[in-house]
């Protein structure tokens, strides 16, 4: 009795499978986005939501079947920007799963694998937004979610700099960027350019009032560009910057920047060169970050260099 | 490329603006809401004054401005503040 309240990770339970009893494992069913709790023959449910994004309609749907299902009527805001419907009894997956399979949701994932991917807002509505945070995330959900790995796998975007999907936290994390470009003709020495900057990166000419720029200093978060009232900044290029190997948890681990300005169609290549990568040199039971720090930064930057020359690779430590 | 007003011959002093408004002390983003209300007031191509204090509000403004896609045609710093006209569009 006192390991009532302890996750049993052995126990086989009966279960229905395709209107089949079946024996299943309370682990592998972690796979399935199942997550057992405390509570006897109770789970936790976590959806499919890449970049926590969800059509209303659909959302009024899942809380109905979150109604029906949950025995303390709950939902649980996941910290991966999924909803996760709690208290379910492992005896409703069956009809569960199949009332959101009618509605088009699917169920999430946990374990060695490429978790959902987790995003801000983006250019579409966020004005700092630099890159369609979403439109990735929803690729990579359709094209990576689920592939085993050696641990799990985490992907996120950011739209820009102030890096809310902390892509220094991620596995392989992706931030949106621009450099800015100046024309002189067009530029009236106004200086609400170095105003707006917060990085100290443009200096106006103390007479002619024109941009000093510094490129060391600049993160190319483009509000230079979103102020200038002349167009005198301008957009030259758009594109990613890619960190590798971050973590949270136990051990944290701050992702190593590794590549800027990789243009969007060069993501999937991005990431699919990665997980070979780490295919080749991890170990079961350990995550990226931690392969980088056993084999080494350059194998992996030697090995990512026909991708990463797209754009500018960087391999430093942060 | 565009032309600003500059480029063609406007003087910069002769930009005569139909309203004003004194931001001064004026946090954000309420002093970006009172531009926006004075300029929802006001006729396309009709020209708005604004004073703005230095740091966050010079920071933020402009671009909120830009955005609701208004222009910006005279930019003047006046000691810790800025003068700003903008032409409503």
């Amino acid at each position: 009795m006192a390991d009532k309240f302890i996750e049993d990770k052995v126990t086989r339970v009966p279960i229905k499978k395709d209107g089949q009893e079946v024996k299943v494992d309370f682990n592998d069913l972690k796979s399935g986005g199942f997550i057992k709790q405390r509570q006897k023959d109770q789970f936790t449910v976590r959806l499919r939501c890449p970049g926590g994004r969800i059509d209303t309609k659909k959302l009024i749907e899942i809380s109905k079947i979150a109604d029906k299902y949950s025995k303390k009527n709950v939902i649980h805001l996941s910290f991966r920007q999924s909803l996760e419907i709690l208290y379910v009894d492992y005896k409703d997956f069956d009809n569960m799963v199949r009332d959101l399979e009618k509605i088009g949701q699917k169920v999430a994932s946990c374990g060695p694998r490429v978790r959902v991917p987790t995003a801000c807002g983006g250019c579409e509505y966020n004005p700092n937004g630099l890159t369609d945070t979403q439109g990735l995330a929803k690729m990579v959900d359709e094209k990576y979610f689920g592939t085993p790995c050696y641990h799990k796998f985490k992907i996120s975007f950011s739209g820009c700099p102030i890096d809310c999907s902390r892509t220094k936290e991620m596995d392989l994390g992706f931030q949106g960027v621009v450099e800015p470009t100046w024309d002189e003709d067009t530029c009236t020495g106004c200086t609400i350019c170095s105003k707006a900057c917060k990085e100290d990166a443009i200096k106006s000419h103390p007479e002619t009032g024109k941009p000093i720029y510094d490129p060391l200093k600049c993160i190319w978060c483009g509000d230079c560009i979103r102020a200038c009232p002349t167009e005198s900044w301008q957009a030259k290029r758009y594109g990613h910057f890619v960190r590798i190997g971050g973590r949270h948890g136990r051990h944290p681990r701050e992702a190593n920047d590794v590549a800027v300005f990789i243009p969007d169609e060069k993501v999937p290549e991005v990431i699919e060169k990665t997980l070979e990568w780490y295919k080749i040199n991890g170990k079961r039971g350990e995550r990226i970050g931690k392969t980088i720090d056993r084999i080494g930064l350059d194998s992996y930057m030697k090995f990512m260099e026909p991708v990463f020359k797209c754009g500018e690779p960087l391999g430093r430590k942060v | 490329m565009r032309r600003t007003p500059w480029q063609e011959g406007v003087n910069m002093a002769d930009i005569k603006a139909d309203n004003s408004l004194d931001l001064r002390g004026v946090l954000c983003p309420i002093n970006f809401v009172k531009t926006k209300l004075k300029l929802e007031s006001m006729d396309v191509g009709q020209v708005l004054e604004i004073v703005l204090d230095d740091g966050e509000p010079i920071q933020n403004v402009p671009k909120s401005i830009k955005e609701e896609g208004h222009k910006i045609v005279e930019v003047k710093k006046e000691g810790e503040h800025f003068r700003l006209k903008i032409e409503k569009r």
